[in-house]
């Protein structure tokens, strides 16, 4: 089992996915009108959660979780650090400011017998977060899904691709601001991917 | 481009998913006594029909579930997609139903 992370241990020796593009994607930032910021939020505690929809077990993690298992493709539900993001029909991944082994022995522990898993998944991926008045149109160079409000909004949450990356993307609010999480391993192409992207904004619109 | 509808997740480009071939093929109820020629149907032997065909497809982008399909291989037309544990829709001279 993993120990707790300490100070003077591995939280401080661990490096994040995109720690050298920090310098990067801060000089990429767009101001304004037409602006759009990409910073990277690391370490987010990520847990993968499998257990029958509708089953004993998963009321025992929605109590334990403090929130519903959302049940359709895009819904999200959140509660103090957690949010529920539904990945498949009986696959959530849980979103936490918690300590990734804590969050997930409670998880074990309310899943008891019962079929299923609960993985602590933290380094499996990183989040980006793009915002700004230009971010949809960003996401909109690669995405294949339709962004628009009427579409995609606030507390939606779907896997997908940008340019060739599979992500899970979170649109977070209406600024608008998204989050991304791409595998650790596909985050740098990901990153250089958004700062070309973004590029553009910084100048005159083209009529 | 073929849009898929994904059980779960709805209409999705073509891109988020992953072939599976024909659909409904059973695994040999007694293995042990197939000769090598009823192996080697089972294994390679596809139907192949123009019109509507029923076959597999993976969300791999996405909900990561298989489900099937009923496409049109003349003109590409994905007519529905249902879930493992539905019966396949009734369509005139559908293949793939062995
Ligand atoms: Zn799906």
């Amino acid at each position: 089992m993993a120990e707790p992370m300490t100070e003077a241990g591995p939280v401080a020796l661990r490096t994040s996915p995109l720690a050298h593009l920090e310098e990067r994607m801060r000089a990429a930032a767009v101001p304004g009108a037409r602006g759009v910021t990409l910073t990277e939020r690391p370490f987010l505690t990520m847990v993968n959660l499998r257990v029958g929809p509708g089953s004993e077990a998963a009321d025992r993690i929605e109590h334990t979780l403090g929130a519903r298992l959302p049940r359709r493709c895009g819904d999200t539900t959140s509660a103090g650090p957690h949010t529920v993001v539904w990945l498949g029909p009986d696959e959530w991944l849980v979103l936490s400011s918690a300590e990734g082994a804590v969050l997930t022995a409670e998880l074990r522990a309310a899943l008891g017998p019962a079929p299923g898993s609960a993985v602590d998944v933290s380094a499996n991926r990183t989040t980006l977060e793009l915002s700004g008045p230009s971010s949809r149109q960003v996401l909109e160079k690669g995405c294949p899904l339709d962004l628009h409000p009427r579409a995609l909004g606030p507390g939606r949450a779907v896997s997908t691709t940008v340019g060739p990356v599979a992500v899970l993307l979170w649109q977070v609010d209406d600024a608008p601001t998204y989050r991304l999480f791409p595998r650790s391993s596909f985050a740098d192409y990901l990153g250089r991917w958004l700062i070309d992207a973004m590029e553009e904004f910084r100048g005159p619109e083209v009529p | 481009m073929l849009l898929i509808t994904c059980p779960w997740c709805g209409p999705r480009d073509e891109t988020e998913y992953h072939y599976g071939g024909q659909a409904h093929v059973p695994y040999p109820e007694t293995p042990a006594d197939l000769t090598d020629e009823q192996w080697a149907a089972y294994v390679f032997y596809r139907d192949n029909p123009k019109g509507p065909f029923a076959e597999r497809w993976m969300h791999s982008i996405g909900c990561r579930r298989w489900f099937n399909v009923l496409r049109d291989t003349a003109t590409h037309e994905v007519l529905t997609s249902y879930r493992l544990d539905e019966p396949r829709p009734e369509l005139p001279q559908a293949g793939g139903n062995r």
